[in-house]
């Protein structure tokens, strides 16, 4: 009878696709979601390749040409595909460079965030009640102020600079990770895997890293992709309060900020930049969105 | 023929003497109270006394609630118990002696389905033991032993790799049993065992248990609801309510002339096939008792049909020669039992 059970679990064995084909073929159901991966990938490459595929140096100036429109519009040059700002600067180049600033404030902000939120909420899920309890009120209190009041505190307090102001998304971000993390602690805890490592006795730091961690990540790469997002929308706006990346960097939400007054006369050079910051918070909200429903077992028909 | 039955204790040590002893054995739990309120006390298990032997299984039944799996998380050192005795191989149960205890008492669980960790492969389970308590031992030979076990419980090498949602219930109880052999313990605490299997599997797997047994002299403690279960398995039986031992005896003694009349009436629960023996089916009254606010006195008295003042002032203890019971007014002999035919 056995023997027989055998033989069907490896048939079954067989037509299970592995792990990344099967989470492939759950993400493609969502077209949002591909189209999010695909821009997400441009973006990538983009950030990536920037110095070799921009036409210019971004920050050189070319006096002759301020204000030149994109190449569509009347006055337009193919030299300056998507025109110039009121320093002559050429806005493709600037934007092209400026992925890479988005990216990067992505990344950092995401490992560091999520690295201190996955410690401090395994910590707070594995500690005795007082321990746990105190980490999560200052948690919430984190969570009580608005975020971007926050981090604009923050960095008047550390001084406005790219990197300070990554610091100060990450902090404000990381409550996040801490809740999300201490929520699939306690869930996986009460499991019975988990009591059985302890009888084998797995001391705390296996438990935590070795035994329930790995079983908590889905939600957590959800929440990474998310505030992937996140982290690149506050990063501009921060540019754009001037507390974040200083000109002449081309970063997004800076490029905003400086052409503000121009948003009559020069449409391009407000325009653009924000579109560029909405199709890649879109994109990756989008693909963060199918993540989701390809990494929940609960969404799962087989 | 493997270094699992070769090293089992059977050889090396005489079969006579009590692997694991416990006295007076309590486990109370605060809950609630929070900011304000004052906590209260559950009382999961209150003074048990037992044993367990090498080569013979203890079963404790008794319904949900009744402080089955707070006696396995006792036993399995992953609660320290309130008050009582608790010896393994002659050392104290103390916390600090918990470390170098572990390897002699192993756990199953009734979940096939929770117990295994599934981001890890069934090779990875079955050496996870090893390496936590040899971390000495080469690797080759853990995965020996662990290929090894994979045979012993009836598994074929090739599951090896596999992870554990590729596998039945049944096998997966195997890979369960087979990661509590790992350290070769002397107890095994089965926890409902088979209960969440389906009846054509549940035998297989108490065979392979039974089986088990007797190769490597492990001393089984038995925890199930299912009395046709315990009658299979048990060579002693312990009956538990609310967190007391009612009635303890022989397996035989208490299925053929059970004491207690909560015994009775769980037995006259179970079903047998066997239409011509007549028999009464006793129906409780009322549910189970808070544990929060066990009765004074006897704590069955509420749902007894036999209760009478004294029971509701009392306590009575356990008493008896080879089968103890705690009530005052114990069943007949044989005249009362269900197995005897009425007519």
């Amino acid at each position: 009878m056995d023997h027989a059970l055998s033989e069907e679990v490896e048939t079954q064995v067989e037509k299970r696709p592995g792990r990344l084909r099967e989470f492939w073929f759950y993400f493609r159901e969502n077209r949002g979601a591909v189209f999010g991966f695909w821009v997400f990938v441009a973006f990538v490459f983009i950030a990536a390749t920037a110095p070799w595929i921009a036409p210019h140096d971004p920050t050189e100036q070319f006096r002759q040409y301020t204000l030149l429109p994109p190449v569509w519009q009347e006055g337009g040059s193919w030299t300056f595909p998507l025109g110039t700002d009121p320093l002559g600067r050429d806005m493709l180049s600037r934007l092209l460079n400026g992925a890479r600033y988005s990216f990067f404030v992505g990344i950092v902000v995401v490992v560091v965030a999520a690295s201190g939120g996955i410690l401090i909420g395994l910590l707070a899920g594995f500690s005795p009640k007082w321990l746990d309890a105190i980490i999560m009120r200052l948690m919430d209190i984190i969570l009580a102020f608005p975020s971007l009041l926050l981090a604009l505190v923050l960095v008047a307090i550390l001084g406005p600079s790219l990197i300070n102001a990554m610091i100060a998304i990450a902090i404000v971000l990381q409550p996040h990770y801490v809740r999300l993390t201490r929520a699939s602690v306690i869930g996986e805890l009460n499991k019975d895997y988990v009591t059985s490592a302890r009888v084998a006795g797995a001391g705390l730091w296996r438990l935590m890293f070795v035994t329930v961690l790995p079983n908590c990540l889905a939600p957590i790469i959800v929440q990474a992709a998310l505030s992937f997002s996140t982290a690149i929308l506050d990063a501009a706006a921060l540019g754009f309060l001037g507390m974040g990346a200083q000109p002449p960097t081309p970063e997004w939400g800076t490029m905003l900020a400086e052409a503000r007054e121009f948003i009559l006369r020069a449409w391009w050079v407000v325009t653009l930049p924000g579109l560029a910051i909405l199709i890649t918070v879109l994109a990756i909200n989008l693909m963060g969105d199918g993540l989701r429903d390809a990494l929940d077992p609960k969404l799962k028909r087989s | 023929m493997s270094a699992v039955t070769t090293d089992a204790p059977n050889t090396t040590r005489p079969q006579a003497g009590p692997v694991v002893t416990a006295k007076g054995l309590t486990r109370h739990y605060e809950v609630g109270g929070g900011l304000f309120g004052k906590p209260k006390t559950v009382r999961a298990l209150s003074e048990l006394d037992f044993e367990l032997t090498p080569g013979r299984t203890l079963a404790v039944v008794g319904e949900s609630g009744c402080g089955k799996s707070t006696l396995a998380r006792v036993v399995t050192l992953i609660e320290e118990p309130t008050r009582g005795d608790l010896s393994i191989d002659g050392t104290k149960a103390t916390p600090d002696a918990w470390k170098s205890l572990r390897s002699k008492v192993q756990i199953v669980f009734q979940d096939p389905y929770g117990s295994l960790n599934p981001r890890q492969r069934i090779g990875q389970i079955l050496m996870e033991p090893l390496l936590i308590n040899r971390p000495q031992m080469p690797a080759a030979e853990r995965e020996e032993k662990a290929r090894e076990m994979l045979r012993l419980v009836g598994l074929r090498p090739e599951h090896f790799d596999r992870y554990p949602h590729m596998f039945s219930g049944g096998q997966r109880q195997r890979v369960a049993i087979g990661r509590a052999l790992m350290l070769e313990p002397e107890v095994l605490v089965l926890d409902e065992p088979v209960s969440a299997l389906d009846v054509s599997i549940q035998s297989s797997v108490l065979n392979l248990l039974i089986d088990l047994q007797e190769r490597m002299q492990l001393a089984y403690l038995f925890i199930s609801h299912d009395l046709s279960v315990v009658r299979h398995v048990a060579d002693d039986v312990t009956v538990m309510y609310l967190g007391r031992a009612v009635e303890t005896g022989p397996k035989d003694m208490i299925f053929d002339n059970p004491q207690h009349p909560y015994t009775k009436a769980l037995l006259s629960a179970t079903p047998r096939a066997d239409p011509e023996a007549g028999k009464e089916r006793i129906k409780l009254q009322g549910e189970l008792p808070s544990p929060l606010a066990v009765p004074p006195g006897c704590a069955f008295a509420p749902r007894c049909w036999k209760a009478q003042d004294k029971c509701r002032a009392a306590r009575p203890l356990l008493d008896g020669a080879t089968q103890k019971s705690a009530c005052f007014f114990p069943e007949g002999d044989g005249t009362a039992s269900p197995e005897a035919p009425k007519s």
